[in-house]
């Protein structure tokens, strides 16, 4: 049986009351929201908190609305709300692609962005997603707020920019014209990790790639921002062979290992392969041939 | 700590540690071993229960996040000895063996009809994706959730 080490537990009733209980504990407490990450890594004993704070109560961290240039997403909204969202498809489609495979329909009852993000799991797709329409997270301390880009959110492996007495409250994505994005992934079987996944958006303008993001799961110790694709699209118009020459520069920058889903040179294979098909599916998409 | 989980309708209060996984309060409850326990692991689906209507894996929720919500387990299904049309389904099609993973496959079934009266095959697949069947191949899994479907339609016109 497995059974995670002892800990005290309690619920917070406010996202105040949840800062300061997390601010008074320090390093030895951990947030709790759907715990479909944290608890089997507790279960395994590789996360030993000794507080856990539940935030499920906190329903005011659950929403996914349009405001200004930007669509917000509480941190407590679950995978099934974001699989689900029509806003959310619209504006930034990807989400709707990458949930539709992350894990299986009950565990995505549970599962929450914030919890997601903050696992900073290398192969766990929404961050790959976030980096791809470059993001920002909203985290909230003590002192107040800050905003950090999605580029700045992973220090490394299950590490994030959320320090101690910190909590993550919502994800913001930036609104653009002519932008398009897909996220493709091939995994073994419903519900295991990815083998390899890549997230892509592209925002055109006069046919020319005026931006574009481009990250890659679970062929690295964290998620992988091709910064060199990037540079490499920019004011192109893009073109099957421009995206070919992109999914190699993602097969070398890519820094997979060998497991039970596959051997490295598979798995830079696959990065090279779906970055190329996220990145045409993003472009159909951005100029409406596809939705 | 103390807690007071709804189970099936009625009220359990124990003592338990705050550790203590829901699948475990639940089975240790008289009468209420149902749902079953497999992998541990959030990857079989053998423990799923509904939550407040909707599927969720026991074992990796803890029973202190599920004070004030309604949980559902199987053994809820049966009422007077009348069947839940998706258990009827399941003994028409013969979509059991062992019947290991069929507590969670109703329990999954049971809230997609809930959500879904009529369920394409794919959807039906798709709902129970989570799910680990290692006797029946799924097929006559499918065909049950199927039965029950189309068993609830043709109550629901009367025929
Ligand atoms: S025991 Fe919970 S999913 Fe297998
Ligand atoms: S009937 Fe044996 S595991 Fe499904």
């Amino acid at each position: 049986m497995q059974t995670p080490a002892s800990f005290e537990y309690e619920r917070a009733t406010s996202v105040e009351g949840a800062i300061a209980s997390l601010q008074r504990l320090g390093s030895e407490a951990r947030i709790i929201a759907g715990g479909h990450s944290l608890l089997p890594m507790m279960k395994l004993r590789l996360a030993n908190p000794e507080h856990l704070i539940d935030i499920n109560d906190l329903t005011e961290l659950s929403y996914i609305r349009e405001e200004g240039d930007e669509v917000l997403i509480g941190a407590l909204t679950r995978h099934v709300d974001l699989l689900k969202s029509e806003l959310l498809f619209r504006h930034a489609p990807l989400f709707r692609d990458a949930e539709k495979v992350i894990a299986d329909p009950v565990v995505r009852n549970r599962g929450t962005i914030g919890g997601s993000l903050c696992q900073a799991d290398a192969a766990e797709d929404l961050s790959a997603v976030c980096s791809a329409v470059k993001a920002k997270v909203v985290i909230r301390g003590a002192g107040g707020e800050r905003v950090v880009g999605m580029d700045e959110f992973h220090v490394g492996p299950y590490v994030t920019a959320v320090g101690d007495g910190e909590l993550l409250t919502e994800v913001r994505i930036p609104l653009r014209q002519g932008g398009g994005s897909a996220h493709e992934k091939v995994e073994r079987r419903a519900g295991d990790w990815a083998i390899a996944a890549a997230s892509a958006a592209v925002w055109l303008d006069a046919g020319r790639i005026a931006d574009s993001g481009i990250a890659l799961s679970a062929v690295g110790l964290t998620t992988i921002q091709l910064s060199r694709a990037e540079e490499l699209l920019f004011g192109k118009a893009p073109s099957d062979e421009l995206y070919t020459q992109a999914g190699e520069i993602a097969s070398a920058d890519c820094s997979p290992s060998a497991d039970g889903r596959g051997p490295i040179d598979y798995k830079r294979h696959l990065a090279g392969v779906l970055t190329k098909r996220a990145l045409l599916r993003a472009t159909a998409r951005a100029i409406h041939q596809e939705v | 700590m103390d807690v007071s989980i709804t189970v099936n309708g009625e009220q359990v209060s124990r003592e338990i540690e705050p550790r203590q996984l829901l699948v475990h309060f639940i089975r240790e409850t008289p009468g209420l071993t149902g749902t079953h326990w497999g992998c541990d692991t959030s990857n079989c689906g053998a423990c799923v229960v509904l939550m407040d209507g909707a599927p969720v894996k026991s074992c990796t929720i803890l029973a202190a996040m599920t004070e004030g919500h309604e949980i559902r387990t199987v053994e809820s299904l049966e009422v007077d000895g009348q069947l839940d049309p998706v258990q009827m389904g399941f003994h028409e099609t013969h979509a059991l063996q062992c019947g290991f993973c069929t507590p969670g496959m109703l329990m999954t079934a049971r809230a997609l009809l809930d959500e879904n009266p009529d369920p394409t095959d794919l959807e039906i697949r798709t709902a129970i994706s989570g799910a680990i069947c290692r006797c029946t191949g799924y097929k006559n899994i499918v065909s049950a959730v199927r039965w029950a479907a189309e068993y609830e339609a043709a109550a629901k016109q009367g025929v």
